[in-house]
């Protein structure tokens, strides 16, 4: 399974020459393959800050979506027009202006999350998952696919810190979602809501996906 | 005639010597003397935590070395090891599953992970402690009276909490020496806590057993004797130092001595040989790190003990402290002028 070359797929065109099976293959690799989170190890800060409840992470998890996504699609856009030596400062200015835009979106749709996720909201910004999609696939491929890597890049993000939130949540409040479902008696592991948490779920999903992969790998 | 069988084989040919397992056994023998102290003063409580404690400890090691198709390394009793000392800096009504927990922390994040015994940074029974404290921190600061009338007949109710549940709380619940000075300035009489009629966890409690065993490892050659004197001679030193600043505000420093965990902590958990310096001049200065921090931690934080973590950081600097303390190579010179 090597990584495609997505370089000589040509430019022109909202998917260049389509193809089914690429196109599948950009969505889908982020959710797993190339997972942002379990693989790559990017974007380590909010998913270590954010993640101490499902639900934050969950909407931490579709903002950052949305804000990929959509800077993908318009950094692959004009991506013919932004001359080489400037590119960086205007993919930042560009993720920004989504992130602003999801900003104020979180804050009409729910204060309450706006608050809890405080400042990790601004501080996408500088989330490298994004301005990594943007510099390795956006500025390189049509508009079509960098639409579908953003999208897999944010899922797969999105289900990564789903995944530690909900262990996070589950032991430090004995609730998922918010919702309790825990006898009252129900002694909450007190380091899982703190930093140290995080740090401790990530690790043993990491060695969960490794393991599993290591043995995929071995009966292949 | 009878036949001479000639032995030939490569040297070496003295084959008895210290062996992974020879220390853990001598070391866990060490400790016993403390363990069924803490037993007699605390009852049959103290000694169900320690089984469990040391039972899942050695179940921990025991599966996960099966589940990476690993030869089993429990025969070496290094999880015994752990696992006993773990048990015995936990409360007397500790709840079991908690113990488990512990037990499992400390041999799975605390050793397995970085690649088994002698690979792990951190002593793995402190790794355990470390994470139940942050993970429970009122289960963890509830301690029993010793000779609590029925303390062989009965358990406290919270040992048999069931597994993710809240213990409930004994109506008699002693404070430690430590924290009935930090938090009501009052002082335990000397020998209670030299003998260790005190409450506090289950093995720290007696420190004459402790340096007996202490004292019987380092004659064995087993432990290297330079860290508890470094420690302990810092931990006087300095509490000596703010007892003659402002004798009212800073308790004396035999009391610092030989309350809470310390001489657990300097004899048997900073002397861990995977996780200290090895040069005799490094280990002297890991040692006074641990001593310091002990005092700075218990006189100043927030938390009436501080050993755990004390030696917890000392674990993190002690690789940096063996590559800038180095000795002198044998036959280099040392250059001139500096000599």
């Amino acid at each position: 399974m090597n990584p495609t070359d997505h370089s000589n797929s040509s430019d022109q065109g909202f998917f260049g020459k389509f193809a089914g099976t690429q196109a599948t293959n950009e969505f889908l690799k982020g959710l797993w393959r190339d997972n942002p989170v379990f693989v790559q190890v990017l974007g380590m800060c909010p998913t270590l800050a954010v993640s101490n409840s499902a639900i934050n992470a969950l909407s931490m998890g579709l903002a950052t979506t949305f804000v990929v996504t959509m800077s993908n699609m318009l950094i692959s856009l004009l991506r013919n027009f932004i001359p080489k030596q400037v590119r960086i400062a205007s993919y930042v200015l560009i993720i920004a202006t989504f992130v602003t835009i999801i900003d104020y979106a979180i804050q009409a749709i729910s204060i309450d999350i706006h608050k809890s996720l405080g400042a990790f909201i601004a501080l996408i910004v500088v989330n490298c998952v994004i301005l990594g999609r943007a510099e390795a696939f956006a500025s390189k491929n049509p508009v079509g696919y960098s639409i579908l890597d953003g999208l897999g890049m944010g899922l797969g993000f999105t289900f990564a810190l789903f995944c530690i939130g909900s262990v996070r949540e589950i032991l430090g409040s004995g609730s998922l979602l918010g919702f309790n479902f825990m006898p009252e008696a129900f002694e909450k592991w007190v380091i899982m809501v703190l930093p140290a948490g995080g740090f401790f779920t990530l690790a043993m999903w990491l060695l969960i996906f490794n393991g599993y992969k290591l043995k995929k790998a071995s009966h292949e | 005639m009878s036949k001479i069988t000639l032995n030939i084989n490569t040297s070496p040919h003295v084959v008895k010597g210290l062996s992974t397992d020879m220390i853990m056994k001598q070391v866990i023998y060490a400790l016993l003397p403390a363990a069924a102290f803490g037993v007699y003063t605390f009852g049959t409580g103290a000694l169900l935590v320690l089984l469990t404690s040391t039972a899942a400890a050695i179940g921990t090691e025991h599966y996960l070395c099966k589940w990476s198709k690993k030869p089993s390394t429990i025969s070496d009793y290094s999880a015994a090891m752990t696992g006993l000392l773990l048990g015995m800096t936990l409360p007397p009504s500790f709840p079991l599953w908690m113990a488990a927990v512990g037990s499992f922390i400390s041999i799975a994040l605390g050793k397995f992970i970085f690649g088994g015994l002698g690979n792990n940074v951190f002593n793995p029974a402190l790794v355990g402690r470390a994470f139940l404290q942050a993970a429970f921190p009122v289960a963890i600061t509830t301690w029993t009276d010793v000779f609590a009338p029925g303390r062989f007949t009965g358990v406290p109710s919270s040992i048999f909490a069931l597994p993710f549940m809240r213990p409930s709380v004994d109506a008699v619940s002693g404070a430690t020496p430590l924290s009935s000075f930090k938090f009501d300035h009052m002082t335990t009489p000397v020998y209670d806590l030299f003998v260790g009629f005190c409450s506090g966890s289950i093995g720290e409690t007696s420190a004459i057993f402790l340096i007996l065993g202490g004292i019987y490892l380092a004659w064995k050659k087993m432990l290297n004797w330079r860290i508890p004197a470094s420690i302990l001679l810092i931990v006087l030193l300095f509490s000596s130092i703010m007892y003659t600043v402002d004798s009212k505000t800073y308790p004396s420093p035999v009391f610092t001595l030989f309350a809470g965990g310390l001489i657990l902590g300097a004899v048997f958990m900073a002397t861990d040989m995977v996780s200290s310096p090895i040069t005799p001049a490094g280990v002297w200065v890991y040692g006074a790190i641990i001593g310091f921090l002990v005092v700075l931690i218990r006189y100043w934080a927030g938390l009436p003990e501080g050993v755990m973590y004390a030696i917890l950081i000392a674990n993190a600097i002690s690789p940096h402290i063996d590559a800038l303390i180095r000795p002198r190579v044998y036959g280099t010179q040392i250059k001139s002028g500096t000599s």
